[in-house]
């Protein structure tokens, strides 16, 4: 099913003004989210190795997979790396496919 | 052709004794010889619990080499490693082009901090105990404080 309907037919939306109204609030609510800086740039790290488990364990969560960056903040560059690094070792069996 | 750098690494059962490690060591190195290679290095990592089970085995015993050769060489070890039953995984990957963007990089960084450090009239190396000490190597003091102020 699309991602959009599910939402409309959540039952939120019945009357139009209180949905109008939760946009509205939900616009003004200062959120203070920290900004994400990339970890790799911060630190100066060039090399992201498919060996420094203990470089990429933090971007590997629980569940296995790989952290998103819009939630690690890593820019792109760094992700690509890591992605292929994350990848290898897991071919090493130093990190986890999937744990449930 | 032109050698390139290679970094081979191997998961051996973990029943397997030293002599049997060493042996296989041997072979590998017999055709990275044959085949005019050379080993640059050998890393023994021991026995590591593997993140996943890979057929009945739970731990591993790596074992990282660092190679110079061509492709061909690649090609033969990848199929002799797969031949052999003591290998249960193993993992080959150029590195010499990624190591030469990394070095580049760094010392572009490095030429940079020192350019920067001359113009403020500071000398080109970082003086023990300057600036926070976090960083060891960088010359971006005051760049980094606003990165610093929000974490």
């Amino acid at each position: 099913m699309p991602f959009g309907q599910g939402r409309s037919g959540g039952g939120r939306g019945r009357s139009g003004d209180k949905k109008t109204a939760d946009k509205q609030q939900g616009q003004r609510r200062p959120m203070f989210r920290r900004r994400k800086v990339c970890k790799f740039c911060a630190d100066k790290i060039d090399d992201i190795n498919y060996k420094d488990v203990k470089l990429l364990g933090p971007f590997v969560p629980e569940r296995g997979k790989i952290l998103p960056r819009r939630i690690s903040g890593t820019c792109a560059l760094h992700q690509r790396k890591l992605q292929t690094a994350i990848k290898r070792a897991r071919q090493l069996a130093l990190i986890p496919y999937v744990t449930d | 052709m032109a050698d390139r750098q290679y970094e081979l690494v191997y998961i051996l059962s973990p029943d397997t004794t030293e002599a049997q490690a060493t042996e296989l060591h041997d072979q590998v190195q017999a055709i990275v010889t044959r085949l005019n290679g050379q080993i640059e290095k050998t890393d023994t990592w021991g026995r590591r619990k593997l993140a996943y089970e890979i057929g009945p085995h739970k731990e591993g015993f790596y074992v990282l080499e660092v190679l110079q050769g061509s492709g061909d060489l690649v090609k033969e070890l990848d199929r002799r490693l797969k031949v052999i039953d003591m290998v249960v995984r193993h993992l080959i990957v150029r590195v010499d082009e990624e190591k030469k963007v990394v070095d580049r990089t760094r010392s572009k960084r490095q030429a940079n901090s020192e350019r920067r450090r001359v113009k403020r009239g500071l000398p080109p190396q970082r003086q023990p105990g300057e600036g926070r000490t976090r960083d060891e190597d960088d010359g971006y003091p005051d760049l980094d404080e606003g990165v610093d102020a929000g974490s």
